[in-house]
């Protein structure tokens, strides 16, 4: 027993290593394209040869993938405003009412989040093409949204979730109607909810393959784009360039979203 | 005071499903009064409260306030403003936006609608504060706030649902004071619903109590405390030694009662009208019930009893005494004064009382 204690201890020990690895073996490879798209060379590999901003430079040239960047935002801008919307009034409806079949719909609604990609996208291919639709960028807005709902659904039932209802009788009371109290105070106190769930489902779609792949026809999005560069070395360094610039940006929504989740907390939270 | 009605609850009853959470109130608030509503938790006021301000509709019954049947009025037409238990300030407004919320539809201008913050401001003590955000603000000045914020839109009634819950225990006694202030300064009729009798009897004019669903009896605290309709009232309105016994004769005002063991005494009839030989209940304060060491002296009622326990309230003590031919412990409470006599557990002592201190209890 005590033998088992302190091997169990021995390994406790190691566990802060273990997880300092993990993490560098997760991130680590990303920080390399930063690294190579300041790298004089058009093969991506060690030695580094040079320093030079070129590849940033001549971003600007490449037409073919500004269409690509200019599709991704798009999709994503649109699919964001359409699950954010769908989520804030799914996430009301099941913090407010009871209804029949509610647990249900909610476990429904988060079905997307633990489906396989791949099962989404030839599904919809399949009902996109059979009733003729075909696939266009309006087509890839539809799979996104279906896509990033669960996120927005999570985050704005956390947010509705701390939201005190006598809020909104409050609001009734003092001669709101129900889409003025929904206006005035409902709407205002869930708006970092609502911010944060867009930062989300906009970043999420942004870097979406799979849907995007089978689904955006003649209109590649950026990552489709990219991934249909890769073969071509001489494009490459461009890619890498315009990867860094994402990774950034990225970053920086992901920054933003966090902080209006922690203010939601705040506006939300009772005092005691 | 005048006395026109400010509010006429007729008959109304509510049901949730086939529970009947309000059954068949009826209640008259005066204008310009204080009223408590007082009951046990569940037993219906904040339905009743919630009725009168629009967020439920009666399954039976009307209500009318300022003599306007309020049937199919909107909560947002109803002229009654709520206090909510958790004030239900707006978070991302600050104190003055909360407070001038109402007047957003009044077609006053800015300046004027900030000139009546600041008027409400000062009203509630809470002068120079209008600029603080929501979550800077104590749960006293929170309170201050709904209180403000509610009562600028001038309504015909303020309903306040158990606005000291939130508070710890002397800011509550401190605000209850400055609300019975407030509301005599404004003349507005206040409807508070309540669990603590304490509260309701302190700063009400008067006080209606709810049982599930039914209101009880509705009465001064001076009249409830003193003349309770029931067992139940009379045991939710502080500490009541009861008795049984029989009519011996009854005169209409006063009713002659025969408990067993311990004799006969005079008690008000207090609406009694059962005849001789039936049996009645008869309740008796704590501290109208003596002790001592000695066989008091002019009392109706005296019997050696024994100390079985003792709780210590600070200005009183209360005593659990022990009597021949009775279960339940006599409960006797004494002023804790300087040269107060003080027993131990144990000590074999007298207790007794008058007839006029008890009160004769309707059967429910
Ligand atoms: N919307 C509702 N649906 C079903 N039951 C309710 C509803 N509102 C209140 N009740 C029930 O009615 C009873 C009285 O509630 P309430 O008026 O809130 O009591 P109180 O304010 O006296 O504590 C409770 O048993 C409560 O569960
Ligand atoms: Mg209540």
């Amino acid at each position: 027993m005590n033998r088992v204690v302190a091997v169990l201890s021995r390994i406790g020990r190691l566990l802060p290593a273990y997880a300092v690895l993990y993490i560098g073996f997760l991130y680590l490879p990303i920080l390399l394209l930063p690294l190579f798209s300041f790298n004089d060379s058009k093969i991506l590999g060690f030695p580094l040869t040079g320093f030079t901003t070129k590849w940033y430079g001549s971003l600007a040239e490449q037409t073919a993938l500004f269409d690509a960047l200019k599709n991704s935002l798009i999709v994503a801008v649109v699919s964001a405003v359409v699950a954010t919307s769908l989520g804030t009034l799914i996430s009301r409806a099941i913090t407010k009412h009871r209804f029949p079949l509610r647990r249900i719909s909610q476990t429904l609604v988060m079905a997307p989040l633990v489906m396989p990609e791949i099962i989404i996208a030839i599904s919809l291919l399949i009902v996109f093409l059979g009733i003729g639709i075909g696939t266009t960028l309006f087509t890839v807005i539809l799979a996104h949204s279906l896509l990033t709902i669960p996120f927005c659904v999570s985050i704005m039932t956390s947010a509705f979730g701390q939201f005190d209802d006598a809020l909104e009788e409050a609001a009734v009371d003092l001669g709101e109607t129900s889409w003025g109290a929904l206006r005035r105070v409902t709407l205002p106190v869930v708006s970092p909810g609502i911010i944060s769930s867009l930062l989300i489902s906009f970043t999420v779609s942004f870097d979406e393959f799979i849907l995007a792949f089978f689904l955006s026809g003649n209109s590649p999005t950026l990552p489709v784009y990219i991934w249909s560069q890769v073969r071509f070395p001489a494009k490459l360094p461009n890619v890498i360039a315009l990867g860094s610039l994402l990774i950034l940006i990225s970053i920086l929504f992901l920054l933003v979203a966090e902080r209006f989740r922690r203010r939601s907390e705040r506006f939300t939270q009772q005092p005691e | 005071m005048d006395h026109k009605i400010a509010v006429n609850i007729a008959n109304v009853s509510k049901s949730f499903g086939s529970f009947r959470a309000v059954r068949n109130v009826n209640l008259q608030l005066k204008e310009g009064e204080f009223f408590s509503l007082l009951g046990p938790s569940g037993c219906g006021k904040s339905t009743l409260l919630r009725m009168i301000a629009g967020f439920e509709e009666p399954s039976e019954g009307t209500i009318s306030i300022g003599g306007l049947p309020m049937a199919g009025i909107d909560a947002n037409h109803r002229p009654t403003n709520m206090v909510f238990q958790s004030y239900a300030i707006f978070p991302h407004l600050n104190v003055e936006e909360n407070i001038i919320f109402g007047l957003a539809r009044s077609g006053l201008s800015r300046s004027e609608k900030r000139a009546r913050a600041e008027d409400m401001l000062a009203k509630v003590g809470l002068e120079g504060l209008g600029r603080r955000s929501a979550h800077e603000l104590s749960g006293g000045q929170r309170q201050r706030v709904a209180l403000a914020r509610a009562l600028v839109l001038e309504p015909k009634v303020l309903l306040l649902d158990e606005p000291m819950s939130a508070l710890d225990k002397k800011l509550r006694e401190q605000m209850q004071m400055e609300l019975r202030a407030l509301q005599r300064s404004v003349g507005i009729t206040f409807l508070m619903v309540t669990h603590d009798q304490h509260e309701a009897m302190t700063i009400s004019d008067r006080c209606g109590v709810m049982f599930e669903g039914k209101l009880a009896q509705v009465a001064t605290p001076h009249e409830l405390y003193q003349k309770p309709n029931t067992k139940q009232v009379a045991d939710f309105i502080g500490g009541m030694n009861f008795f049984d016994g029989s009519i011996k004769a009854n005169g209409g005002t006063r009713l002659e009662v025969e408990l067993p063991r311990f004799g006969q005494l005079s008690v008000d009839a207090h609406g009694v009208s059962d005849g001789i030989g039936a049996a009645v209940t008869i309740g008796l304060r704590p501290e109208r019930v003596h002790i001592g060491s000695e066989r008091p002296e002019g009392a109706d009622v005296a019997v050696p009893a024994r100390v079985i326990d003792r709780a210590f309230y600070g200005e009183t003590i209360h005593y659990y005494l022990e009597l021949e031919g009775r279960t339940d412990p006599l409960i006797a409470s004494v002023t804790n004064f300087e040269r107060a006599d003080h027993f131990e557990i144990g000590d074999a002592v007298w207790s007794g009382f008058r007839g006029g201190a008890a009160v004769a209890l309707p059967k429910k």
